[in-house]
């Protein structure tokens, strides 16, 4: 009954916009083309209410086919029906794969399937996790940055082989992590990467403003590379790692370029060049928490 | 053994409590712990103040007691005690102690070096009068010429610290 109500109601309406439709015509030419596409938009924007009255909670009036026909479906068709034709026309994305066989006597190649049964089903099955909710993985995760820390700032490393250093910083990378260079040729430490939780951030800063700084700079460069393909022989299977690190000759240019535009910017300040070599330490009578670094 | 007393017109500085830091002049006395105090050009609205709280200086203004605002601030400002104030070793130390205590870390190191340079010129002076001292053998002029020159050393030294103070600045 309720459904019932609404299209009657919707007719009177449509009637009424017909006569204003056709009542409107003579003032001017784009109102009626304005107002056409208004009550288009408007007609796409009026949905109507459900046509199938319910009778219990999941259980309609209606069935299937007399739904269709009260929503007039027949009269709704947008795409016309696929020809046999065009259906055997479609690509299919491959099955099977043909791969070279090694061997005298096997025949040169087999056919292999690309999307193959899988060859273990459990015995039970893994039940179905609850819902979470923003759980994000890592690289989504949202990035903060000290506001003590800005580009140029220097800051004093805490951990790693270079702890106690004083050393440039640049940006922060994708991760999360800073890029941070000596210069090298100040105290030893290259572009490198540090951790913020691990760094003390000095208010001594370095106008860095017009450096640039290579784009290629990202974690994946810095990023340490294990080899792992040791083909499963017993003995000398840590030969083949690397042990040593070898300092790339991209890494040196990379190093170069970024220091020299630093280094003009520090011999500018007097005695920030002394300040980059020294390290950082502790003494008697000297106590972090009362220091203003 | 006392040299400074509590009378009217005693200028105090107040060592902790709201007002620290600030100097106040003696208005009245209330009772065996209170004193009615007034600060008008340190910014210290007349009220009583315990005397714990203060530390006597050796500034005396003169006005009578319960003497009002106008007249403490007449005679401070004439005896100009804001100026002979910072003029004194306390006041210096103060704030030579405030600024040790804002030294970021960058002016601990450019202190450090200046101390280092310091140290190394009177170490030179000291090591060459030393030798001079011993080639000379026994003599008793020894000790008066290992004192005299110290004390152009010594103006040398507080360039050195007054450069420092000024980095630190």
């Amino acid at each position: 009954a309720a459904g019932e109500k609404k299209p009657g109601e919707k007719a009177p309406r449509e009637k009424k916009r017909g006569k204003k439709k056709t009542g409107e015509k003579k003032p001017a030419e784009q109102k009626p083309s304005q107002r056409a596409v208004g009550e288009k938009k408007k007609k796409i924007k009026r949905h109507h209410a459900s046509r199938n009255p319910v009778l219990a909670r999941g259980i309609g009036r209606y069935s299937r086919s007399a739904m269709y026909v009260r929503k007039a479906l027949y009269k709704r068709k947008y795409t016309a029906p696929e020809t046999k034709i065009e259906k055997k026309k479609k690509e299919k994305p491959r099955a099977t794969i043909i791969k070279p066989v090694g061997g005298d006597k096997n025949g040169g190649s087999r056919v292999v399937k690309i999307r193959k049964m899988p060859r273990y089903y459990p015995t039970e099955d893994v039940p179905r996790k609850l819902l979470s909710h923003g759980k994000k993985p890592f690289s989504q995760h949202k990035r903060r940055l000290r506001a003590s820390i800005t580009p140029g700032t220097v800051l004093i490393l805490l951990t790693g082989r270079h702890r106690g250093k004083r050393v440039v910083f640049l940006k922060q990378l994708g991760t999360g992590l800073l890029l941070v260079t000596g210069p090298l040729v100040i105290n030893r430490v290259p572009l490198r990467r540090a951790h913020q939780k691990f760094v003390i951030a000095t208010s001594t800063k370095v106008d860095i403003s017009g450096v640039k700084i290579p784009k290629h700079l990202t974690d994946a460069y810095f990023k340490k590379k294990r080899l792992r393909k040791p083909k499963h022989q017993e003995g000398e299977i840590f030969d083949t790692e690397k042990e040593k690190y070898e300092i790339t000759e991209q890494r040196k240019s990379d190093q170069k370029a970024v220091d020299s535009q630093i280094l003009a910017r520090i011999k500018k300040v007097p005695q920030l060049r002394g300040y980059l070599r020294s390290t950082f330490c502790l003494s008697n009578g000297v106590y972090p928490h009362k220091l203003v670094f | 053994v006392f040299k400074r007393f509590v009378e009217i017109g005693r200028v105090a500085f107040i060592s902790f409590g709201p007002h620290a830091g600030k100097l106040v002049a003696i208005v009245d006395v209330i009772d065996q712990n209170r004193a009615l105090v007034d600060g008008p050009c340190s910014g210290v609205r007349r009220q009583a103040m315990p005397f714990k709280c203060m530390q006597l200086t050796d500034f005396v203004l003169k006005f009578p007691h319960s003497a009002r605002q106008k007249c403490v601030r007449l005679a401070w400002e004439k005896e100009n005690i804001n100026e002979k104030w910072a003029a004194t070793r306390w006041a210096k130390k103060i704030e030579a102690r405030e600024k040790k205590a804002k030294m970021t870390d960058f002016d601990r190191y450019k202190v450090m070096k200046a101390k280092k340079m310091r140290n190394r010129i009177i170490k030179h002076e000291m090591k060459k009068l030393q030798r001079l001292a011993s080639k000379k053998g026994k003599k008793p002029e020894k000790p008066e010429k290992s004192e005299k020159p110290e004390k152009p050393e010594k103006a040398q030294k507080s360039a050195k610290v007054q450069k420092a103070q000024k980095v630190q600045k």
